[in-house]
């Protein structure tokens, strides 16, 4: 690769520089709904960039993913409720129990391929959404109000807000230099191989089933931190945090961003959750002067209708995602 | 045979109705490059996936150095030495030639378990890996896609693959297929040079490879040997020119 200022890692760095900015534009202009909405964006694209390492690295499309939000979130969440606020217990937890329960599913259904590891992913987890439904004591189906967020000392304060941000932001450029890392170790090499030719690599040597497990179980424990900061980030913690349509979305993030690159998932986030902002009132805008506002408003709602087809076009037309469009050097 | 490096007793496999393995028994000494012919459907690929450990066989043994590895999982075998290359080309076809051999040589270098430092700057796997590359004259493709080398190029990285994991016994299973007479030749003498240091498992259509690299050769009709010796007493077997060289003789003429 010649040349390191080439149009995607321009456009990477502007992406990066406006991430970096958003709490001073919040600030300046006192929008603190765009804090939000960024936040949120950062810490999916954080779980987004941690399916990515299982799904585009190793072949592992896992379509349960949102699971281990849920369990990230909700170890928080009852830990709060049980008086338990210290940070340095909760993300403990939400991390080793993330693993834990990726380990257990990896474990069973890394034995299968193709569309059944999807299903049984997707099983695995519906079989804790359904848990969390019946956790009474917890808000059930309604969930929970999370009165104090995770205490971290002297150290930062999760309430304020522009704090929580940027540690968000922090964690999740950790994460992709992590995933980094890994995917150009000897060990993300045979996680790559595994994923383009299973049986090749287990005729050269390599027990790739090991590999794989080890694999899904880092990608489970870094989407339980993005969990733990979710439920940090909504004071609230409900069984939809881990609603399969939760774990769909995550997919559409890495394969519209790209899954060929560690950093592909972080655009598809961005754009997928930020297209859901801003389409309803592009749509309503443009449309009120041929329609009349009233109806503008209506039309904006079908919104949806202007969002597939641009993902159609992505995934027709540029397999790497917006990533890969913009010529983003592939896997690696 | 004492000094047997593999050792197949009485193997059987059935799939249904056919026995596509049917008590076959055969010993490879150290050293000793073994060709097994047979018309198509002869079972000659079967015997190659119980030998890597990919198809279990009903009945039988195999043994390797001594010893028995017939339960053995594919990759202990290839970590034991027992390398294979296969007859449909299988790659990495998203990687780059060098990194296709790399990953063979990681194979066998300890665990993978490391995750930080980058393994495409480590000396320690790219160097052998060039070394096997250049064994089979690829070197000057090292840094290309696979998908983008053509068919014969595959072939030879099929076998760079196999000796990249410093392996005691190569499994060939017909590393000609589909090459023209030029690449057919270049394979002839590539196997020429490893049979000096290997021991080679070979099977192969392309009879005139055969005869010309052969120490032994075995012939299999329906999953059972018919014969084994000898290019000479093999060329000469009745039984062997009626099953099968002779008709090819004829499909030939």
């Amino acid at each position: 690769m010649t040349g390191w200022l080439t149009p995607r890692n321009a456009f990477v760095v502007a992406l990066l520089a406006i991430l970096a900015l958003v709490p001073v534009y919040a600030a300046l202009g006192g929008n603190y709904f765009v804090m939000s909405l960024f936040t949120r964006i950062v810490i999916l694209a954080m779980a987004a960039v941690s399916l990515n390492l299982i799904m585009g690295f190793g072949g592992m499309v896992s379509f349960g993913h949102a699971a281990y939000l849920g369990i990230g979130g909700y170890v928080v969440g009852i830990l709060a409720k049980e008086g338990v606020n210290s940070g340095f217990l909760q993300w403990p937890l939400a991390l080793a129990l993330s693993a834990l329960f990726a380990l257990a599913v990896g474990a069973l259904s890394l034995r299968t391929r193709g569309v059944y590891f999807i299903m049984i992913t997707l099983a695995f987890a519906q079989m804790v959404y359904y848990v969390a439904i019946g956790l009474d004591r917890y808000g059930g189906d309604d969930g929970m109000t999370i009165y104090k967020r995770s205490q971290f000392g002297d150290l930062i304060s999760l309430s304020n807000r522009t704090a929580f941000y940027y540690l968000s932001l922090v964690l999740l450029l950790a994460t992709v230099y992590l995933v980094w890392r890994i995917v150009n170790s000897r060990f993300g090499l045979a996680i790559q191989g595994a994923r383009s030719n299973d049986r090749r690599m287990r005729a050269i040597g390599f027990p790739t089933y090991r590999y794989k497990l080890v694999c899904f179980v880092i990608a489970g424990t870094l989407c339980g931190l993005a969990g733990a900061l979710l439920a940090n980030h909504t004071d609230f913690i409900s069984p939809a945090i881990m609603h399969w349509t939760r774990s769909g979305d995550l997919i559409v993030m890495a394969v519209l961003g790209g899954m060929g690159t560690v950093f592909g998932p972080v655009i598809g986030a961005v754009a997928l959750l930020s297209f859901e902002e801003a389409l309803p009132v592009l749509i309503r805008v443009s449309a009120s002067p041929l329609v009349g506002g009233e109806t503008a408003a209506r039309v904006a709602e079908y919104w949806q209708i202007v969002l597939g087809p641009i993902y159609l076009l992505v995934v027709l037309f540029a397999r790497g995602g917006i990533d890969g469009m913009l010529g983003g050097v592939r896997r690696g | 045979m004492a000094d047997a490096l593999l050792e197949i007793d009485r193997l059987t496999r059935r799939f249904g109705g056919v026995v596509a393995s049917d008590s076959i028994s055969l010993d490879v000494p150290k050293g000793e490059l073994h060709a097994i012919i047979g018309p198509n459907g002869a079972g000659k690929t079967t015997l190659i996936g119980q030998l890597a450990g990919e198809i279990a066989p009903d009945a039988g043994r195999i043994r390797f150095e001594g010893g028995d590895i017939t339960g053995l999982p594919t990759y202990r075998r290839s970590q034991l030495g027992l390398a294979r290359s296969f007859q449909i080309t299988s790659l990495f076809l998203d990687f780059t030639a060098l990194d296709n051999v790399a990953l063979a040589v990681q194979a066998h270098a300890g665990h993978s378990f490391h995750f930080w430092r980058d393994a495409r700057t480590q000396a320690a796997l790219r160097e052998p890996a060039r070394r096997a590359l250049e064994r089979v004259g690829l070197v000057s493709r090292a840094d290309m896609l696979v998908s983008k080398l053509s068919h014969g190029e595959h072939r030879q990285l099929e076998i760079a693959m196999a000796l990249a994991t410093s392996p005691r016994m190569l499994l060939l299973d017909e590393p000609m297929a589909g090459m023209g007479p030029d690449e057919s030749a270049r394979m002839v003498k590539i196997l020429r040079e490893l049979k000096r240091e290997l021991t080679i498992l070979l099977i192969e259509h392309d009879m005139e490879a055969v005869f010309a690299l052969a120490d032994r050769i075995t012939v299999l009709v329906y999953g059972r040997i018919i014969a084994s010796g000898t290019p000479e007493a093999i060329r000469s077997n009745d039984e062997v020119r009626q099953a099968y060289l002779g008709e090819q003789e004829q499909r030939n003429a």
